[in-house]
């Protein structure tokens, strides 16, 4: 599935032993798909490969990440992996959806080569409906994560002292009380698929989601990336001396396809 | 998500997400009619898509220019400056079967048919048109993919494809209404090295379905 773009390299560049993969879940507001632009933009990676698959709907465009008239006219297709062996992170870039029935083969030509490509650990980043949340998720931080079994090994205790808060699971039948408890991430697409996977395979995944709902998700994908630097650290993150809080939202650059996200400009007529 | 009167319906997301299917409850009829649907699409196999040649000798057969017209306006392109039956001759077609169109094998059509025809030019054979005015569905266009071009041999070949857009989905700075319209925009490989007739398409502009594919 995965075909490396620099042929000559050939197995040199599919080998990322030790790096950590960044996957974004088609999922609502599309926000793990912005934040993995925002990442793979502001770290100005370099395509390594593309997947090609029958599983997402095809789509092809011109360089999104352009910055000037010479590289703006690379092909862009629907899957492709890009990479930054200085900091060991390879992400995986997702722009189209799931063909209808494809979602699961799709998840399983996944790990398998996640496993093959000798990842250490992946971070899935999605979202999950808000408007599913219950009571007292209502309450607090929309941010939520899950590990795996294998994963929380290694950094579980890390988890604890970013006070981040696990993702709750909630009763297999709503209103009765005593059922057994499961993990539902509505809106999440291809989530909580790849989660179950991985618990099974002993891949070490990591969820990072956000709750949110449709609309200009271009505030989430900013607050789900921060999320996702205070525990890897991708970009510096400034203490801003007025409110004493972490703000990072200048230090992500935002690609130059994120223009017209809401249509075109207004026809002089309609004044 | 609440509506206006009360009741709590599921919000569209603009990711295309399906219910996960385990959820879904469907009636023995919803199944009956999705396994008779399946049946129609996969009755031949390989997604319910299946590519005819003649005359083309053993595949994969030689070819060095391909160009394949998508869509009602581009497949009428090519009929009315570029086909015609004294250069051109009939070498494949395509069958299929969507919820949306069907193809047959014939290969005297009308423009307003759906059809998918191969055409080779007499005078060099290894010039191929495709004229695709059917829809191919988005489970079949991988299918479609590589049922035609696993038939030729790729060393060598230049593909050009032809399709168009609504001008309305175009995304630009000004509104699309003052644009001088129809324009033309093109998308091309690295290892395209010849001159392009119009400007490339800028972003955030992208190509969707068979064309991408």
């Amino acid at each position: 599935m995965f075909v490396p773009c620099d042929r000559g390299r050939g197995s040199a560049a599919s080998d990322f032993k030790g790096f950590t993969l960044l996957v974004p879940a088609v999922s609502v507001g599309n926000v793990g798909q912005l934040a993995i632009d925002l990442v793979i933009s502001t770290l100005d990676m370099t395509k390594v490969g593309y997947f090609y698959t029958d599983c997402l709907v095809p789509m092809v465009g011109n360089n999104p990440y352009a910055t000037a008239e010479e590289n703006s006219t690379e092909l862009s297709i629907n899957a492709e992996v890009y990479s930054l062996p200085s900091k060991k992170l390879v992400v995986l870039q997702i722009r189209s959806p799931f063909i209808k029935n494809k979602y699961r083969p799709f998840c399983e030509a996944l790990l398998s080569w996640v496993k093959g490509s000798r990842c250490a650990r992946v971070v899935v980043l999605s979202s999950s409906h808000a408007y599913q949340r219950d009571d007292e998720q209502l309450l607090g931080t929309p941010l939520r994560y899950l590990l795996t079994p294998d994963l929380e090994k290694a950094v579980g205790g890390l988890m604890q002292e970013l006070n981040w808060k696990e993702m709750e699971k909630v009763a297999a039948y709503p209103g009765i009380s005593d059922t057994d408890k499961v993990l539902h991430i509505p809106g999440g697409g291809i989530t909580k698929l790849l989660f179950t996977e991985s618990c099974s395979k002993g891949i070490q995944m990591a969820v990072l989601l956000k709750f949110c709902s449709e609309g200009d998700n271009i505030p989430d994908a900013f607050v789900l990336v921060n999320y996702l630097n205070e525990w890897l650290q991708l970009v510096k993150s400034e203490v801003s001396a007025s409110n004493n809080s972490t703000d990072c939202s200048s230090q992500w650059k935002i690609p130059s396809s994120w223009r017209l996200l809401f249509g075109n400009g207004l026809p002089p007529a309609l004044f | 998500m609440a509506t206006f009167f009360g009741e709590v319906v599921v919000a569209p997301s603009r990711a295309g997400l399906d219910e996960e299917e385990e959820e879904r409850e469907e009636t023995p009829e919803d199944r009956e009619i999705r396994r008779e649907l399946e049946k129609k699409r996969c009755g031949r196999g390989g997604g319910g898509v299946d590519v005819l040649w003649s005359g083309l000798g053993p595949e994969p057969f030689v070819c060095s220019r391909f160009v394949v017209a998508i869509g009602r306006n581009a497949a009428a392109f090519l009929s009315s400056f570029i086909l015609d039956s004294v250069c051109w001759e009939v070498v494949g077609v395509v069958k299929l079967w969507n919820e949306w169109c069907r193809t047959s094998s014939a290969t005297n059509v009308l423009p307003t048919d759906s059809f998918c025809l191969f055409y080779r030019l007499i005078s060099d054979p290894t010039v191929l048109l495709c004229q695709c005015s059917c829809y191919v569905a988005e489970d079949q266009q991988f299918q479609w993919l590589e049922k035609v071009f696993g038939s030729m041999q790729k060393e060598g070949l230049q593909v050009t494809i032809l399709s168009t857009c609504p001008v309305a989905d175009y995304k630009t700075q000004e509104s699309t209404l003052t644009l001088a319209s129809p324009f033309l925009k093109a998308l091309k490989t690295k290892e395209f090295q010849e001159q392009v007739c119009c400007p490339l398409l800028e972003q955030p502009n992208i190509v969707r379905d068979l064309p991408a594919a």
